[in-house]
Formats: C-alpha cells, structure tokens, sequence
C-alpha cells in the first residue's frame, strides 16, 4: 500500500533540521541514578563469582537446590535452609542465534545466546548466557558446556565474570 | 458485603537498609502479613495487588518481579500504579464483584536504592511547560504551603506544632525511622528550603514495606479472624495542570473524602471519627488535609493543632503512629502504612501508642509532588 506513494504530504524532516534547531523543541535529561541493594542472596552469589564458584539455597520443604540463590521459596513461602555450592557445568535448555546487537545493528558474526541448566541445581534451574568455542551449526538444545571464567584478578562480582558457556572438553564431565 | 482487614504485616522503617533488597524487604512483610491472618498464602490467597510505581524501583514492568517474594508465583496479581490506599481501593473492589474472597494488597519503599531522588521526583513535572523553569519539584510544596497559610491565615507555629508533635509520636513507635524530642522552637529556626517552608516541614525518605490481607465477610468468617471492617473507600485526582489549582484546599482529598463517607455512612466526620492518620509529607498538608477531609473547618486546623487538639491525648488523635515526619516517607506504601497503623488502633494492637475507645479511624494519603491525587479509607471495628 504505502509502496505506491511516492510523495507524502506535508514537510519532511530530517535529523539535520532538527539539529539546527529549526524545529521547537525542548531537551531534559532525567537524572536517575539508582544503587541497588542486592540483599543477602544476591550478594553471596556475586561475592562467589569472585572466587569462580557458583552457589544455591535449598529448600528443606520441597527439596529443591534454588539458583540463583534466594531467601525465600517461591513455591513452599518460607525462608530457604543452606547454602550450596553446585557446578559450573550444565545443559543448554534453550539457545537463539542472534543476528542483531542491543542496538539493533546487524552483525557479521552472529552471537550465541541462551539458558544453562546448572549441574547440582534443581532441574529447570541455572542461567542465561552466551556460548562460545562453538558455532550457529554446532550449538544444540542439551549440549553440554561449561562456564569459561575470566581470570580472579578481572573479576567484579558480576554474572560477566563468566566469559561464557563452552562445551565440555575431553575428561570433563 | 462487608471487606474487612484480617491480617497487618510491616517491616520496620529505616532511612536505609542495606542489608536487604526490597524483595527480602517484602518477604519479611508478607511473613508477618500472613502469620498475623493465621493464613497460608500458597492456598488461601485468590487475587496480589502491588502499588508501585517502575521510576522509583528503578526498572520496567516491576509487576514481573514481584510474585515470588509474595507467595504469588502462578496466581493472580497485578500492580496499581499508585499510593498503597488506591491498592487497598481496587483490592475491596475485587472482593465486592465476589470472584476474589481473600486479596492481598501490598506497598513499599527502597528509597534509599535511589541515588538522585530529587532528579526521579523533577521527572515527573510537566515536560513542556514546567520543566525548562529547572525548579527544584519542592517548590510546589512551596507554593502551596504559601497559600495554604494566607488563604486560611494560618500561623508558621502551627507548622511548627505539626513536625514537633509527629516526631514525638514516632518516638513511641518501634517501626518508625525519625523519632525524636523536636522543639516547636527548633522546627521554627531550621534552615529555610522552600519558603514558607523550612527543613524540619519535609519528611525525609525512609525504606519498608506493609502488607494488608483483605476477606470478604464470608471469609473471614471461615478463617476464623475478627476483621476490621473497610467501610469506605474513595479516591480522585484534580488537574495536573499547576497553574489551575486551588492551592489552598486540597480538592482530590476532599472529594476522595466525600466518596468514603458515602460509603461509609458517615455523615459528621468531625465527629464520627476517632482517630485519623493523614498524609503529612510536608507539615502543612497535615492541616490542608485535615480541612479538606471535613474533620477541621477551614482555616481552624492550624489553631487546634496549636491547642492539642491532635495530639495522642487531645480530641481527634491525628498520626500517632509519627506520620510521614516521624515514620520517613515510604511513597507508595504511604497510605498503606497509615491504614494499618488505624487497623492496629482499631483492634487494640498498637502496643505503647493505643488509644482508648477507638471504633471508626480513617486513613488518607496524597501522591506526592507534584500530583494532586488522594485517596481515603473509612475503617471501623463492631456493628
Ligand atoms: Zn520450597
């Protein structure tokens, strides 16, 4: 439909008219600046990025290892028990190839993005990540991987400290 | 059929919690929400409402974040852009159409996540015509306040007898963040911030959260609890426009009011009414709302409050629980607080502060600067 018109009524604007001011205007920027507490459980689980390991909270109730940790279980509604470490390997449970970045710009080399399940975590329980070591062909739904770890001293505290999810090599289980 | 309050949750407030996130901050409220209504959230719940509002948490769409720490996940629940009270509003409607017998309403405040409060608050004035002015978003307290006390001829001491008295109440109140021995004298020097008003005439921010599980008559019944009932609720907005209000009575309030008292079959407020919890984020707005809720003629709040007449012991007990002065400004879960703090009152459950014969309170909260809307809630215990 809009294929067959070939002038639009009215004036046309272009990024230049507006940046010579020939259009009213008016120009705010928000300042909004916040600093989240992470809370107990969050915390922990940053502060054991650091030190490259991955930690959960059990349910005692529904006999559950929740990662991320948390304080609380969502099902049963009662604080969670213990604190514990699972392992930084798992199962790729979904996985999309993406061909746009976060500005929507196209990329050549598409990137790899999906949700882990974590070894030693409830089942359905890990994190969303990126793959590497591995192509748009080779990357599958059960494929197993595990995290590449940026080196201590690059560490913040960050799910970044992970690089991202590759596949399991030789004698690694 | 009647709704009524079965169960009251609060976390303490505090200037900061650290230590928490505000979803472990809801936790603790919905714990103590639950527990206090003998219910169990996972089964006993039909419908969650939140109040909240993303530009103060800081991210969008916060309703996604919020069943688990609710006892929500899988189960109805939404989120009411707005003070606790307009929450509390919708959740008595929800039990009203008789699809949801047990609600539960909740609302908080992690104030101190928020690094450029002023700049979140500057935010939400009119982008094309107040804006540019570059004003600090306070001075429409300003403004008001100014009118407010040359409109009703009111005395500045009054102002002051306002933020002596509710940080004085705070102070036998364990949750409340800013208890203190105020002087009327002290209020009166503190530095000027937006003339009339001074630094002690603003509350400051404080962090916590309140939980409110609401029943309908039947419910409550088979849950054994005994309910304070929710006789009315009403709430309204004037313009937003700065430049077309009153200024000096608050409108929204007044209306919200008249709606509540309707429902509520309260005919003479000043009189009706035994103890009231009023939105008091500046220390005029305690007056202003006192008028505009019928429970002062206008112009007179200012001379009774300089009378005691609000005080703890006085003939209309006004914010015992310390108000937003004494208790910290929590947003959204402003008037939520107020309407539990009545609740607690109503029931003979608030400890050091509890007032004798209490049966019919009301609760009222503003949606803060720059907004010009307000609700109420007419609760009562017995008949
Ligand atoms: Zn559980």
């Amino acid at each position: 439909m809009t294929a067959r018109i070939s002038r639009w009524p009215g004036v046309e604007l272009s990024a230049a008219d507006l940046n010579e001011r020939k259009v009213t205007q008016t120009r705010f920027r928000p300042d909004a600046k916040y600093a989240w507490s992470a809370g107990e459980a969050m915390s922990r689980f940053l502060a054991e990025l650091q030190n490259g390991r991955l930690i959960a909270r059990s349910c005692r109730r529904c006999e559950r290892i929740l990662f991320p940790p948390r304080m609380f279980c969502e099902e049963c509604f009662r604080p969670t028990d213990e604190w514990i470490f699972i392992q930084d390997t798992g199962t790729i449970e979904t996985f999309s190839v993406s061909y746009l970045d976060t500005d929507a710009k196209r990329i050549a080399e598409p990137i790899l993005v999906g949700v882990v399940s974590l070894d030693g975590a409830s089942p359905k329980m890990g994190m969303m990540h990126f793959f590497g070591e591995m192509t748009k062909d080779e990357i599958r739904i059960g494929m197993r991987v595990k995290a590449e770890w940026r080196p201590p001293r690059e560490r913040q505290g960050s799910v970044l400290d992970i690089r991202y999810f590759r596949p399991l090599r030789k004698g690694e289980q | 059929m009647r709704v009524g309050i079965i169960g009251v949750g609060m976390t303490a407030f505090r200037p900061s919690t650290p230590e928490y996130n505000w979803k472990e901050l809801m936790f603790e409220a919905a714990s103590r929400a639950y527990a206090d209504a003998e219910i169990n959230p996972r089964e006993d719940v039909d419908s969650f409402l939140t109040c909240a509002e993303d530009y103060y948490e800081g991210f969008g769409i916060f309703d996604e974040f919020v069943p688990d720490q609710l006892g929500a996940a899988l189960r109805p629940t939404c989120t009411v852009s707005g003070d606790g009270l307009q929450g509390l509003a919708n959740a008595y409607m929800q039990i009203q159409t008789g699809l949801i017998d047990v609600a539960v309403v909740e609302a908080h405040s992690k104030a101190s996540d928020i690094v450029t409060l002023d700049g979140v608050i500057e935010h939400a004035l009119d982008p094309i015509w107040n804006k540019p002015l570059g004003a600090h978003p306070f001075v429409v307290a300003g403004l008001e306040a100014d009118a407010y006390l040359r409109v009703t001829r009111t005395s500045p001491k009054a102002l002051a007898m306002v933020v002596a008295k509710n940080h004085g109440n705070a102070l036998k109140n364990p949750l409340a963040a800013y208890g203190a021995a105020v002087e009327v004298e002290d209020a009166m020097r503190s530095p000027e911030r937006f003339a009339p008003l001074r630094a002690l005439d603003i509350s400051n921010p404080a962090d916590g959260c309140v939980v409110l599980v609401l029943a309908s008559e039947r419910a409550a019944k088979k849950l054994h609890s005994n309910p304070v009932w929710i006789r009315g609720v009403g709430w309204a907005s004037d313009s937003p426009s700065l430049e077309t209000r009153d200024w000096s009575d608050a409108a929204y309030a007044r209306i919200a009011a008249e709606m509540a008292y309707r429902l509520a079959k309260v005919r003479r407020p000043a009189t009706e009414i035994d103890v009231a919890e009023i939105d008091d984020r500046f220390s005029y707005k305690e007056l202003q709302h006192l008028e505009s809720l019928g429970l002062a003629k206008k112009g007179d709040a200012g001379k009774r409050v300089m009378r005691g007449d609000y005080g703890a012991e006085g003939r209309l007990p006004v914010n015992v629980s310390g108000g937003s002065l004494g208790c910290g400004n929590v947003f959204e879960a402003t008037g939520l607080h107020r309407a539990a703090e009545v609740a607690l009152q109503l029931r003979g459950d608030a400890g050091v502060r509890q007032l004798d014969r209490v049966r019919t309170g009301v609760a009222q909260s503003w949606r803060f600067i720059p907004s010009a809307t307000g609700a109420v809630a007419v609760l009562g215990v017995g008949g």
